[in-house]
């Protein structure tokens, strides 16, 4: 077995046909991480003994006939998903020692399928970042350039799964967290319909923006994940009671021409990657449409309003008293103020700051301001995409920059500018690499984005692949 | 740029404790942040925004589950505890301290 070249659904035939056995790969996993992982440090633990039980029971369900999709699969878990009797640390100090007490929705689905969990990957602390480079247990490398950033915040479970150390992962997206590392790692992310994946067992940053999705190295296998993972849950107050329907392909794509015009920040060659994936489309019979959506330009600004509002008050839980890190001193001010100094310098700049936008005087100009944007942003998304089957972007106007390039806390956030619209509306959307560019003579991989209307994922699969198709040719 | 004061007030509102030495970079940071999103007050918005759309998601009562199901294992996450219960400093105090 080639990881390099595997997919889930190649295994899943070579699984069923006893070419190896589920022990056989995960041992082939586990061997590739003891190799490579001490370098690249995707993975904040390495789950050996249990990934080779789980497999001998997934060998077990392949023997009695009885396996199912992902059963014998392995896969890397993001640090900030709950996983019962594990560290779950949302790469934080914080939760270092903390110990999972339940199943996350989604790794009780997984554990049900028999899948084998490799290891929990790095992010950025409490998913707060784009780089990955705010973890508090170190950065993680990109495959392609170990000088370079792998993309945040799921940027253990991109590179995981871009340098062959998982089959699959899981990650979370709140404002591009798995679309970007993606399209810096050169796999696909998926980032769900808001509602669509529940977010039982997710440690919370920004509520009404997260989204548990996946990774994988190619469309087919994200959406295998994805199948796997949807779904109604009565223990997620957001969670959708129905599956997306799907839509009759128009073959019509939009393309919000102003929003990546001249002083947008994009690297011409990263552009010129987008308009070569386009051309390569049109040529595949699909129609493209410039679409107006004037919103957009404040899209940026709303989400870093509500993101840090939100994730004030989400942050808020973590005091020294139930869970996690904890100071003793004199006074239960004292406690809290103590207990809260082992957040790192992102997380607290986001309290801060939201804690701002919503203290009296400022709640109106700032959160509801961004409230009544963000209904903006939904409204156009959704009056455009009634015409044309998904909108195409970018995924990042930059490259993966070099760690500490992007020191100034903004100058990252400003490299959000594609993903966050899509977090803001609750639409899904999709990375697909398509095409590479150049930084100091190493290749890099370029990832386009595609969004398509609520429940329309399946539109983004059937885009996704024809992507990839062009790609091949 | 954000005073020192009102980064200490915002630090007290989260619960952030931070020291003088930080008060001037946080300051610089957070003042910045702030000027990034200050384009959001040129957005032209509707006077009145719509009511969200909501449904009732809440279970109908009747007992949830056999009591102490997971006590223990949601007590054994806590950092200081006495019997069934988490220990926490004194909350309510009768002198006024400030």
């Amino acid at each position: 077995m080639e990881l390099s070249q595997l997919t889930i659904a190649e295994a899943r035939r070579a699984l069923d046909s006893k070419e190896y056995s589920a022990l056989e790969l995960t041992d082939a996993y586990l061997e590739a991480i003891a190799r490579k992982d001490a370098e690249l440090h995707a993975y904040l633990e390495v789950w050996a003994e249990s990934a080779r039980a789980e497999a001998r029971s997934a060998d077990e369900r392949i023997a009695a006939g009885s396996a199912q999709t992902l059963t014998g699969i392995p896969l890397a878990i993001k640090d900030n998903m709950l996983i019962e009797g594990r560290i779950a640390s949302a790469a934080s100090k914080m939760l270092e020692h903390y110990s999972a007490s339940y199943d996350a929705s989604v790794v009780r689905t997984l554990k049900d399928h028999g899948v084998v969990f490799l290891g929990r990957t790095n992010m950025d602390e409490f998913a707060l970042g784009s780089s990955t480079e705010n973890s508090a247990f170190g950065p993680t490398k990109n495959p392609h350039d170990a000088s370079r950033i792998p993309g945040g915040t799921s940027g253990g479970s991109t590179a995981a799964v871009a340098a062959g150390l998982a089959l699959g992962a899981l990650g979370s997206d709140t404002g591009g967290s798995i679309r970007q590392p993606s399209a810096f790692c050169g796999v696909v992310g998926l980032k769900p319909t808001y509602g669509a994946v529940s977010r039982y067992g997710l440690i919370a940053a920004a509520s009404s923006l997260d989204q548990i999705g996946t990774i994988g190295k190619n469309v087919d296998d994200a959406a295998l994940l994805f199948g796997a993972i949807a779904g109604h849950d009565t223990k997620d107050g957001t969670s959708l009671r129905e599956k997306g329907s799907g839509r009759t392909m128009k073959k019509k794509l939009g393309v919000p021409r102003a929003f990546l015009g001249a002083g947008m920040g994009i690297e011409s060659d990263m552009k010129a990657r987008f308009d070569e994936t386009l051309t390569r489309l049109k040529g595949d019979g699909y129609t493209l449409v410039d679409v107006d959506l004037p919103s957009l330009a404040y899209a940026l600004a709303a989400y870093y309003i509500i993101n840090p509002a939100e994730v004030s008050t989400n942050l808020a839980r973590f005091d020294g008293i139930r869970y996690g890190h904890s100071v003793q001193a004199e006074t239960i001010h004292e406690v809290y103020t103590h207990s809260r100094a082992a957040f790192g310098p992102e997380v607290q700049r986001r309290i801060l700051v939201g804690t701002f936008v919503l203290s009296s005087g400022y709640a109106d100009a700032y959160y509801r301001k961004a409230r009544a944007v963000r209904d903006l942003i939904r409204a156009d998304l959704s009056k455009v995409l009634e015409e044309v089957d998904a909108i195409a972007l970018p995924t990042s106007p930059v490259a993966p920059w070099k760690f500490g390039e992007k020191a100034d806390p903004t100058a990252m956030y400003a490299a959000d500018i594609f993903t966050v619209p899509v977090n803001l509306a609750g639409t899904p959307a999709i990375s697909v690499p398509s095409g590479s560019v150049v930084r100091d003579g190493v290749k890099l991989p370029v990832g386009f984005q595609l969004i398509a209307g609520h429940g329309c994922e399946e539109t983004l699969f059937s885009i996704g692949k024809d992507v990839e198709k062009g790609n091949s040719q | 740029m954000i005073s020192k004061e009102d980064i200490q007030g915002l630090a007290k509102l989260a619960r952030l404790e931070l020291s003088d030495a930080d008060l001037p970079t946080l300051g610089g940071e957070i003042g910045h942040i702030l000027a990034f999103v200050e384009v959001i007050q040129k957005a032209e918005v509707p006077a009145k925004t719509s009511a969200p759309l909501h449904r009732n998601v809440m279970r109908e009562d009747g007992t949830p589950h056999e009591g102490n199901l997971h006590t223990e294992t949601l007590l054994s996450a806590a950092p200081a505890r006495e019997g069934n219960r988490i220990m926490v400093k004194q909350v309510i105090s009768r002198t006024r301290k400030r």
